[in-house]
């Protein structure tokens, strides 16, 4: 019996419920509180969540308690192993029901556990299968006993849909909650390891911990001072590209374009910021990349293949529209007035702009490009595949730098371990990032909301 | 907007000197004002010009990646290679060796080769994944065994490179993947009209693979999809009753302010935040498997939740306050006025936000690297719970394969997901359109 048998039960329980609950009314021939829809909603909500709160208890439970009554079969010389290798033993015995490949040939104990497993799983999933029947029928039953003409299911049945509506709005909260969390966890595991001073202000990045004392390499060093410099040259190039480019063509579509270019410029321009970054990474790897290296051979620089001028190029193009169609909107939003008194004075265009749109549209203006910097700091697949390795400590955009989110991916790619130094540093650049780039989006917000209160 | 630069007021001052003087800054200020607007210019065109340049390398490196060179040999399928017994067991004949039977039929065309290094060179010359679509054409049709038949075979990427031109014929031979003497059998080949491109169909119908001539894009399309699916059942549903909540419901108090403020955060958070949540959450804490569809749908979820949330609450609002109190003036309860009246006609809006969250989500590949979908999987998933690939990480491991071969795929690939994107993003406008149109 696979394990959602218990749903599919439910499920029919539920729409049983609602027919029956749909019809109770009608029985009692006359008026009643409700439309029949709500007595029936009313009879299959409580038919579903007790029968749902069981289930998700046993889910809970079920791995815990299967684990401790197939150890028990184990022999005791077994049982006296440490938690790891128990632990080892335990997979080898699911491994061998789940029909993957076991480490070893299984000896005959792991057999008897085995099949000891599967029998109690069966047993599992049939006691959570009638489990539910009972508790949904029960639930039910009584519900539909409470159906009366004077029943306010209306009124409850809202109330719990307000309910379910509250529950959902919780889910960002829990979100941000899940990923402050999970990334402190580990990052305190790894400031036990590795001191947050050496951590914060170290000069050195060579992530690795050593196996053997005497091995080759095996200095180990968590200083991310270069990594936070290399994040800063590349996302300072894309703004250095992003903020005049995106500037000034918002500013020209907006106030010299007519209206028939900038229905084709601007959306062309939206373009660039729906392309994945995927696909901007290969770009800045495959033509960025070799073009400004040959361009650099021709003027006798020597460019780096993996510049961190490609990948700040790039990855300023990609901001482009990001900057653009926040300084549109702050542009937008400063009133007319302003523009009228200004070129009535005899201002010309231009130094309308410059002179008055610009300072007065600044905050809003300096809040996007806030925006814009938090997106650079955290953009990872052009880094990732433009930018290099070697943790390189220069201003030189010539060179391959790299950045946070490289060495997080690098580090947490492929199979690894949880208790390293070397992917607990990952969750601790992870914090590092966060809290940086939600504190510029804090204050980016706030700027923008202030400013655009300013002229509502 | 004025247009018009201001023209020459009247001459405020009296001396000849001083007019001059102001005809002298007028102009100057003129000067100014079209250098500014042609910077302005510049900078549209510059976005523009970058766009353009991107989709014509794109669309230059991808095209070619849609015909395959083939080689046409004469493939004797001897009944005592294939199949000795004569049962037509499916299982015999599996396992029979049909890259051999593809080279006696190579050592056939160029007998004059005997030599064994020589013929490991003559080999090369056809893909190692050629006995695959044999044995593929064999299992479909038993009849063939024991003739000699005329198969079209995938030949190997290096060939493809030299027949596609992207390997220079008369380079060095040091410079080339293809050796002088292969390069004489491909070229007596050519002459035999034994080479041909033709469409390339395994691009479109088969996974993964080592080699870059029998690679395709099936499994990462498929990882995708289940992952978009995962992703939409819980988005919508998940955003829209936030919205929902916060518009219709929600007091006025720091907490709705709270999650307000936090909504926003989080539609800035780095996307590879939220792959590092996914990776401490849902695979280390609740122990769901990697590099399935299924967690990335969950990541995925979460990364575009803010989207759909701020799309719907922007279309709720939308709706004008008198539909919602006519409901309520006929008696209607709050609930039954939202779900009956102020939702169908959001509904629109919400859609179209939420196929813009969908199209980013189908985009983002940072958090999916975190949670190991960057494994190498040949196989095309079946449910949300096989591992998978994605679209955009195949393309990144694609563009990290140092084969010449990969770039044009990669370039393919690129293709085939902006058209998927496109297509989402033109249903996304062609619905507000439709939208606006009736509202």
């Amino acid at each position: 019996m696979p394990p959602y048998t218990a749903l599919i039960i439910l499920l029919a329980l539920t729409v049983l419920g609602y027919w029956l609950g749909r019809r109770r009314p009608a029985a009692f021939g006359r008026k009643y509180h409700s439309l029949p829809g709500y007595y029936g909603s009313y009879v299959a909500i409580w038919c579903v969540f007790p029968a749902l709160a069981l289930y998700c208890l046993w889910q809970l439970v079920e791995p815990g308690f299967i684990r401790s009554q197939v150890l028990a079969t184990l022999p005791a010389e077994l049982l006296e192993l440490p938690e790891a290798e128990l632990g080892l033993i335990y997979n080898d015995i699911r491994n061998l029901v789940e029909g993957n490949i076991v480490s070893g040939a299984p000896g005959e104990e792991i057999i008897a556990a085995a099949s000891r497993y599967t029998a109690l799983q069966r047993m599992s999933n049939l006691g959570i299968a009638l489990a539910v029947l009972v508790a949904g029928l029960a639930s039910s039953g009584w519900a539909l006993r409470r159906v009366k003409p004077t029943l306010r299911a209306r009124n409850k049945v809202e109330r719990t849909l307000r309910m379910l509506l509250m529950a959902a709005s919780t889910v960002a909260i829990f979100t941000t909650i899940g990923i402050f969390l999970s990334v402190l966890f580990e990052a305190i595991q790894f400031f036990q390891l590795v001191s947050p001073l050496e951590f914060l202000f170290g000069l050195s990045w060579s992530p690795q911990t050593a196996i053997r004392p005497d091995q080759v390499g095996s200095s180990g060093a968590f200083g991310a001072v270069p990594l936070f410099t290399g994040t800063l040259l590349i996302s300072g190039l894309a703004l250095l590209v992003a903020v005049p480019v995106g500037l000034l063509s918002a500013i020209y579509l907006s106030e010299y374009a007519n209206a028939r270019i900038r229905a084709i410029a601007k959306p062309m321009l939206e373009v660039l910021a729906g392309i994945p970054t995927v696909v901007y990474g290969y770009f800045a790897a495959l033509t960025v990349g070799p073009l400004l290296r040959q361009f650099g051979e021709a003027f006798g620089l020597g460019v780096s293949s993996e510049s961190a001028l490609g990948a700040g190029l790039v990855m300023g193009i990609m901001i482009i529209p990001f900057v653009s169609s926040l300084s549109d909107d702050v542009i937008n939003a400063v009133p007319q007035d302003l523009r009228d008194g200004s070129l009535a004075l005899g201002a010309t265009q231009s130094e309308t702009i410059r002179q008055v749109l610009i300072p007065a549209a600044l905050p809003g203006i300096v809040g996007g490009i806030l925006l814009a910097a938090s997106r650079a700091i955290g953009e990872t697949m052009i880094v990732v595949m433009a930018a290099g390795l070697a943790a390189n400590l220069t201003a030189n955009p010539l060179e391959a730098v790299t950045t946070v989110t490289v060495q997080m991916v690098t580090l947490l790619i492929g199979d690894q371990e949880f208790d390293s130094a070397k992917t607990l540093a990952a969750f601790a650049l992870g914090l590092l990032l966060f809290v940086t780039t939600l504190a510029l989006n804090v204050v980016a917000l706030r700027v923008v909301r202030r400013y655009r209160e300013q002229y509502e | 907007m004025n247009r018009q630069r201001p023209g020459p007021p009247e001459p405020v001052a009296s001396s000849p000197a001083a007019r001059a003087e102001f005809g002298r800054r007028l102009a100057r200020r003129n000067r100014q004002e079209s250098r500014f607007r042609l910077a302005g210019l510049c900078a549209v065109l510059a976005g523009l010009a970058f766009l353009a340049f991107f989709f014509l390398t794109l669309i230059g490196n991808a095209y070619t990646a849609f015909a395959q060179t083939h080689i046409l040999l004469d493939v004797e399928l001897s009944a005592a290679a294939i199949d000795p017994e004569g049962t037509r067991n499916r299982q015999t004949l599996g396992r029979a060796d049909y890259q051999g039977l593809i080279r006696n039929a190579l050592r056939q065309q160029f007998p004059a080769v005997t030599r064994r290094g020589d013929l490991r060179q003559l080999f090369a010359l056809v893909s190692p994944g050629a006995g695959f679509d044999l044995r593929k054409q064999v299992l479909a049709n038993p009849g063939l065994i024991g003739q000699k038949q005329r198969f079209w075979l995938a030949a190997d990427d290096d060939v493809d490179m030299l027949i596609k031109g992207h390997m220079n014929r008369s380079a060095p031979e040091s410079q080339r993947r293809i050796n002088d003497r292969q390069l004489a059998w491909i070229e007596q080949l050519e002459a035999a009209g034994r080479i041909e491109r033709q469409f390339n169909h395994r691009f479109f119908i088969s996974g993964d693979s080592r080699d870059p001539e029998m690679s395709g894009i099936r499994s990462a399309v498929a990882g995708s999809f289940y992952m978009l699916l995962v992703t939409l059942a819980l988005s919508f549903p998940l955003g829209v009753a936030t919205a929902i909540y916060l518009e219709e419901f929600a007091p006025k108090n720091r907490w709705t302010d709270l999650v307000e403020v936090n909504i926003n955060n989080l539609a800035a958070v780095p996307s590879i935040v939220f792959g590092l949540l996914g990776l401490a959450l849902f695979i280390n804490l609740f122990g769901l498997p990697r590099s399935v569809p299924l967690v990335g749908g969950l990541v995925l979820t979460l990364m575009t939740l803010p989207v759909v949330i701020i799309a719907a609450r922007a279309a709720l609002t939308s709706v004008p306050p008198s539909i919602r109190e006519a409901a309520l003036g006929v008696g209607a309860s709050k609930m039954q006025a939202i779900f009956h009246h102020v939702m169908p006609l959001a509904l629109p809006g919400m859609l179209t936000g939420t196929i813009i969250g969908m199209a980013r989500a189908l985009g983002e590949s940072a958090p999916l690297l975190m949670i190991g979908m960057v494994a190498f999987i040949v196989d095309v998933p079946e449910s949300p719970l096989d591992p998978s690939a994605a679209l955009p990480v195949q393309i990144y491991l694609w563009a990290d394969s140092p084969e010449r071969a990969f770039v044009e795929r990669t370039s393919a690939a690129i293709l085939v997901l902006l058209a998927f994107l496109l297509v989402m993003n033109a249903g996304a406008i062609l619905l507000r359109k439709r939208y606006e149109k009736h509202g």
